[in-house]
C-alpha cells in the first residue's frame, strides 16, 4: 500500500486479552493524535484472545472508522505480530507500544508530539521511550521490581553497550523503512526482540533518540515479572551478547 | 509543550544523510565482531600482558615492587568492578522516579475515556 501523506503515523498494537484496556488505549491515542493534528491509524493485531477483545475492536472500528482502525487476527508467537501488522501500515512512521495502558497517557499526550517532532527535529531514525533518564520513571513498582529492572539494565549496558538507556521498554517510534529493515535482521521473540532491534539499529548506523516516559503499571490485568521472565531475559541477553 | 527532559543521544560518527529519509547504512567497526568476541579479545590481550609481566621467568622480571602490585591486579580489578556495579545500581535504584502525577492523570483520563466511549456507543 502506498504511504499516505508526509506524516502519517501507524500505531501497531498487538493484543492478547485486552478487552478492558483496548478501548481506553485507542481513545487516548485518537485524542492525542487529533489534538496534535497528526494523521494516524491504529492497527490492532490480536492473537486470538478468548475474552472478546476482537468484538471490542470491531466496535471501535465502527466508532472511529475503518480508515483509523485496522483489525487483524494473527495467531502466532509474540514478536511476530509486528511483522504481520506492518504489512497493513500505510503511514511513514510506526509506533510500537503495549496495549495495556502501561505506557502512560499523560506522557502519551506530551510525548507523541515530542516524539514525532523530535523525530522530525533530529531526523532520528528511531525514537525510544526511556524510563531511566530525565523525568522518565515508573509508578506502582515495589523495590524488588525496581531493583531487578535496574540490575538487568546495568547488565545489559555492560554487555551490549547499546547506546540507549532503556532497551526493554517497548514504546518506540520508527521510520517505516527502518523498521522494515530491522525486522528482516532480527530473529528473537518477545521483549528480547525489542532489545535486538536497538542493538542492530546501532550496528546498521541508524540514529536513535530518546525521550523520557512514565511507565504506569497495568491498570487491568496481570503484570508479568516472575522467575521465568528473568530466566528468559538472561538467555536472550546472552544470546545477543554472543551473536551481535 | 515541555521540552524539558527530552534527551539527545550522541550519534554514531556516521556519514551525514544527504537525502531525506535515507538512513546512513555504513557498517560501524563494531558490527564486524560480536560483543563476546570483543570481550574475549580484550581479555586475551590484557591477560597475556599481565601474564608476561607477572609470571615472567627470573631474569626477565620487572622490579619487585611492580611485580607485587601486578600479581593481585586482576583480583583488585574484579573487586573494584564489583563495587562500582553495586554503587551504580544502588544509585540508580535510589533515583528511580516515581510518577505519581502521571498515575493520577491516567485515572482521570480513563474516566473521561469511558464516559466518552459510552456516549459514542461502545458497550463495555
Amino acid at each position: 500500500m502506498a504511504a499516505r501523506g508526509p506524516g502519517r503515523v501507524s500505531v501497531l498494537l498487538p493484543t492478547y486479552n485486552e478487552r478492558d484496556n483496548l478501548p481506553l488505549v485507542v481513545w487516548l491515542l485518537a485524542r492525542t493524535f487529533s489534538d496534535s493534528g497528526i494523521d494516524f491509524e491504529i492497527i490492532i493485531v490480536d492473537d486470538g484472545s478468548p475474552d472478546g477483545t476482537q468484538e471490542v475492536a470491531q466496535q471501535l472500528e465502527k466508532i472511529y472508522g475503518s480508515d483509523k482502525i485496522v483489525r487483524q487476527l494473527f495467531l502466532c508467537p509474540s514478536g511476530t505480530a509486528y511483522i504481520h501488522g506492518m504489512k497493513y501500515a500505510t503511514g511513514n512512521f510506526i509506533v510500537i507500544m503495549d496495549a495495556d495502558l502501561s505506557h502512560h497517557v499523560r506522557l502519551l499526550f506530551l510525548i507523541k508530539p515530542i516524539v514525532y517532532r523530535k523525530q522530525q527535529e533530529g531526523n532520528f531514525d528511531i525514537v525510544s521511550g526511556t524510563r531511566y533518564k530525565g523525568n522518565g520513571g515508573v509508578y506502582g513498582w515495589d523495590l524488588k521490581r525496581k531493583l531487578i529492572s535496574r540490575g538487568a539494565n546495568f547488565l545489559t549496558q555492560v554487555l551490549l553497550r547499546p547506546g540507549a538507556s532503556d532497551l526493554t521498554g517497548s514504546f518506540r517510534l520508527y521510520r517505516k523503512e527502518v523498521l522494515q529493515k530491522l525486522m528482516e535482521k532480527c530473529v528473537s521473540k518477545g521483549y528480547v526482540f525489542q532489545m535486538e532491534m536497538i542493538v542492530r539499529a546501532r550496528q546498521l548506523g541508524f540514529t536513535v533518540g530518546e525521550v523520557p516516559i512514565s511507565f504506569v503499571d497495568r491498570v487491568y490485568g496481570e503484570s508479568k515479572l516472575g522467575g521465568n521472565e528473568i530466566v528468559s531475559f538472561l538467555k536472550g541477553l546472552l544470546t545477543l551478547f554472543a551473536t551481535t | 509543550r515541555a521540552r524539558r527532559g527530552a534527551l539527545r543521544l550522541s550519534r554514531l560518527p556516521s556519514v551525514p544523510c544527504s537525502s531525506h529519509g535515507c538512513p546512513a547504512l555504513r557498517l560501524s567497526p563494531q558490527a564486524a565482531m560480536t560483543k563476546l568476541a570483543q570481550w574475549l579479545c580484550g581479555l586475551a590481550l590484557l591477560g597475556s600482558a599481565w601474564a608476561a609481566l607477572a609470571l615472567a621467568p627470573p631474569g626477565l622480571q620487572p622490579p619487585a615492587p611492580l611485580r607485587q602490585a601486578l600479581l593481585p591486579l586482576p583480583v583488585y580489578l574484579l573487586v573494584a568492578f564489583g563495587c562500582y556495579s553495586l554503587a551504580t545500581v544502588g544509585y540508580r535504584l535510589a533515583t528511580f522516579n516515581d510518577c505519581e502525577e502521571a498515575a493520577a492523570e491516567l485515572q482521570e483520563h480513563i474516566r473521561a475515556a469511558r464516559a466518552d466511549l459510552r456516549r459514542r456507543g461502545l458497550r463495555l
